[in-house]
């Protein structure tokens, strides 16, 4: 039963920290251009001189 | 003070969205975000690659057209995002929904793993610990993720109906008030996993769902146009450039060739041709001259004028013709959901059953503890888990593949409605034509296709365009001095002889044929005429003979005069009637349903919007005008016909595929509803019934990946 009192905090701690991280991607749009994001990894750095 | 600062300096920016053509790799990114930022007043440019949009950061004397030619510049046709409105609310509900599927999947995970311990027999102190912890979970979980359905439900109680959302609403919350009682009480049964799971699944519909309209609606929005934001106004003679929400009545603009008129108005000097294609979907230009008159938003093609405004603003055609299309409720507004027409149906049945339930145990002399608790279980077992997946999973996989065949569904009944249409009403220009002009009699020699590529490359005149791309693949010659004459054509130098493509009597011969004719030749003879014609879509007839074979009777109805109209009908096999106004069109739909018909209306122009209103369901194709579009529910893009069969079958395949899914659904009510009433309902089984009864019919749904073949 101490185990209990152990595990099951953390597994649920776990299980919250990935919801909010879940919700914090979605609120800052990491959602909103899936496309964009697999081509972006292909620009080399320097020709992104300031893009954003 | 330094946190004061931080907010109020973006304001110094202003924030533009374009919506860009032809993005499609990761240098073309590159390109537009590295080549805006290099003009001056621009801060910063920002793809998204999925919405096929720009937004840009600039100063606010940084004007829409610096950032146009920018992009024109670094190789991208753009134009104005006009669709903020719809795709905005659109994908704010696609955000709720996604948050409210993610907590209501993080409490279904972590419940289920507590309820798998109690049903493997835990007992005592352990099992009301972990029916507390469930609570704990559960409760705020459903009071979360259960929002979208019960403020549906409390919209359709309030007008007095019935919707899904009222029996599963019931259902949910009738689980979860039972279930703390039994938690509360050291009771056996709590159903907190069997209520969120529920969600779960109800909610993965409806994402899938709206994540498919948004698409939808993002592609749609991203062709309209509008009119423009600034505007040349003359003062005593001076240019000064207004922002269109400051023209008055009577202001006199000027507007430069190729630039988009912002108000309606006449014109007072100059003459020129007026491209009307995003207003009425007439592809020709029209020539106009002083005293003519100029709508908003159309494009000045050729020569600068200077026109007297009118009416602006909220006063304009446009804006009245959007107006009016807003008020419409034709029979699309009436139409009840399949899913909704059920639960009419099924709401009440299961209801009284669960309190005949009640009454029996009471009657046969079970505590009203023990009777309550198995009238809850048979709510649990019978709430529309599968009814509320039925529809949406068909819905979201017949238009996921219709979409692969450059289909959108932008309204989630539209498919219901399309399922049961039965005459097809076909608008003739920009329908069953292309609505575009094609090139022919173009020169056959190497050479002086390359000529005539380089001249046609130079213009943006739509007969110009069109050349264009008819040459598309051909390598454009080298020549000196190409400019654009306004009003007549293009001409310029090629191995020192002069070369000219416009107006016939300007190129050097008196042979004429109207607007649809132009020349092209060099200057000292060997002219030729280029012909162009509104051609026919391709397999306009075989779609035509697949409509009528669906028991869709499709026929012709246009404001063209009798025998055009004869014409195209005769080859494309159809019934006809010319001559019809855009009232007359409104009228014939309404007629039709009168006498019992449902009706598919086909258009695409100014002309055609209230049609495409008031039909069951209207099409468009993508080159229709911004009307057509918005009026639509479902657009098109290509170049065939033969979208309108393929979808009118798809839907039919899905409303079978939705019927058989309904009647599985049913079917497992009928087997676990006895066992529900005669008490023997457990969690485990609730949780077992709901999923098995939830995947049956999503694998069913699948089966429409091919719906669209």
């Amino acid at each position: 039963m101490t185990g209990i009192g152990f595990l099951l905090p953390i597994a649920l701690g776990l299980g919250l920290l990935g919801l909010g991280a879940f919700f914090w991607s979605v609120k800052s749009g990491q959602f909103e251009d899936l496309d964009g994001a697999a081509m972006r990894i292909l620009i080399d750095e320097e020709e992104q001189d300031g893009g954003n | 003070m330094n946190a004061h600062a931080a907010i109020t300096k973006p304001d110094a920016f202003e924030a533009s969205l374009f919506a860009v053509e032809g993005m499609r790799c990761a240098a073309c990114i590159a390109r537009i975000e590295g080549g805006l930022v290099e003009i001056p007043g621009i801060h910063s440019a920002r793809v998204n690659l999925s919405a096929r949009r720009v937004r840009v950061e600039h100063d606010p004397a940084v004007g829409e057209d610096v950032i146009l030619k920018a992009l024109r510049k670094v190789g991208f046709d753009a134009h104005p995002f006009a669709g903020d409105a719809i795709t905005g609310k659109r994908s704010d509900e696609s955000r709720k929904l996604v948050l409210a599927l993610a907590v209501s999947g993080f409490a279904a995970m972590n419940i289920m793993l507590l309820s798998v311990s109690v049903w493997a027999g835990a007992v005592g102190t352990t099992r009301d610990l972990f029916h507390w912890i469930s609570a704990l979970i559960g409760v705020p979980a459903v009071a979360y993720s259960g929002r979208p359905f019960f403020e549906s439900a409390l919209a359709a109680i309030r007008k007095r109906r019935t919707n899904m959302d009222v029996p599963i609403s019931i259902g949910v919350i009738v689980t979860v008030a039972m279930s703390l009682y039994e938690t509360a009480t050291g009771g056996e049964h709590a159903y907190f996993d069997g209520a969120v799971m529920l969600l779960f699944f109800l909610l993965a519909g409806r994402f899938l769902d709206s994540v498919m309209r948004a698409r939808a609606e993002d592609s749609v929005a991203a062709l309209l146009r509008r009119v423009p934001s600034e505007a040349t106004v003359l003062i005593n003679g001076k240019q000064v450039r207004r922002r269109v929400d400051m023209l008055l009545p009577g202001d006199l603009l000027f507007v430069a060739a190729g630039e988009r008129i912002a108000a309606d108005g006449v014109v007072v000097e100059g003459s020129s041709n007026i491209d009307r294609a995003h207003i009425t979907g007439e592809s020709l230009p029209e020539r106009i001259a002083p005293g003519g008159r100029v709508l908003a938003g159309t494009i000045n093609l050729s020569r600068p004028l200077t026109i007297r405004a009118t009416a602006v603003g909220n006063q304009t055609a446009i804006a009245d013709i959007a107006r009016l299309m807003e008020q419409a409720s034709g029979s699309k507004s009436l139409y009840v959901r399949i899913a909704d027409r059920a639960a009419r149906l099924y709401a009440p049945a299961v209801h009284s059953l669960a309190g005949l339930t009640f009454l029996g145990w009471m009657l046969a002399g079970t505590g009203i503890h023990q009777s309550l608790l198995i009238a809850v279980a048979v709510l649990i077992i019978t709430c529309p888990c599968a009814l509320g997946l039925a529809v949406p999973i068909a819905q979201v996989v017949t238009a996921g593949a219709l979409m692969k065949r450059g289909i959108l569904v932008k309204e989630g009944s539209a498919l219901e409605r399309l399922a049961t249409a039965d005459i097809a009403l076909l608008d003739k220009t920009g329908t069953a034509t292309r609505g575009r002009l094609d090139a022919s009699d173009l020169p056959e020699k190497v050479g002086e296709r390359a000529i005539l590529a380089a001249l046609a490359h130079a213009s943006r005149h739509p007969l110009a365009r069109s050349v264009t791309s008819a040459l598309e693949g051909v390598e454009a010659a080298k020549g000196d001095r190409i400019a654009e004459v306004p009003g007549l054509g293009v001409e310029g130098y090629f191995a020192d002889r002069r070369w000219r493509f416009g107006r016939p009597d300007w190129v050097g011969t008196d042979r004429d044929g109207g607007t649809t004719t132009a020349a092209f030749g060099p200057t000292d003879g060997g002219v030729r005429l280029i012909h162009f014609a509104d051609a026919l879509r391709p397999d306009a007839q075989r779609a035509m003979a697949e409509l009528d074979g669906l028991k869709v009777l499709p026929q012709l109805i246009s404001g063209d005069q009798v025998d055009v109209v004869r014409q195209v009908a005769g080859v494309m096999g159809i019934q006809w009637r010319a001559r019809v106004t855009p009232a007359e069109k409104n009228v014939l739909v309404i007629e039709q349903q009168a006498a019992g018909h449902h009706v598919l209306m086909v258009g695409d122009g100014l002309n055609d919007g209230p049609a495409l209103k008031a039909a069951d369901v209207a099409m468009a194709p993508a080159a229709a005008s911004d009307v057509g579009q918005m009026a639509a529910d479902i657009v098109f893009f290509g170049d065939s016909l033969d979208a309108v069969p393929r979808s009118v079958r798809a839907a039919r395949r899905m409303m079978r595929v939705v019927k058989q899914n309904f009647a599985l659904a049913i079917g497992y009510n009928v087997l676990a509803v006895p066992l529900a009433i005669a008490g023997m309902v457990t969690p485990l089984i609730a949780a077992l019934a709901m999923s098995g009864s939830s995947i049956l019919v999503v694998a069913n749904a699948l089966r429409l990946r091919s719906a669209a073949r």
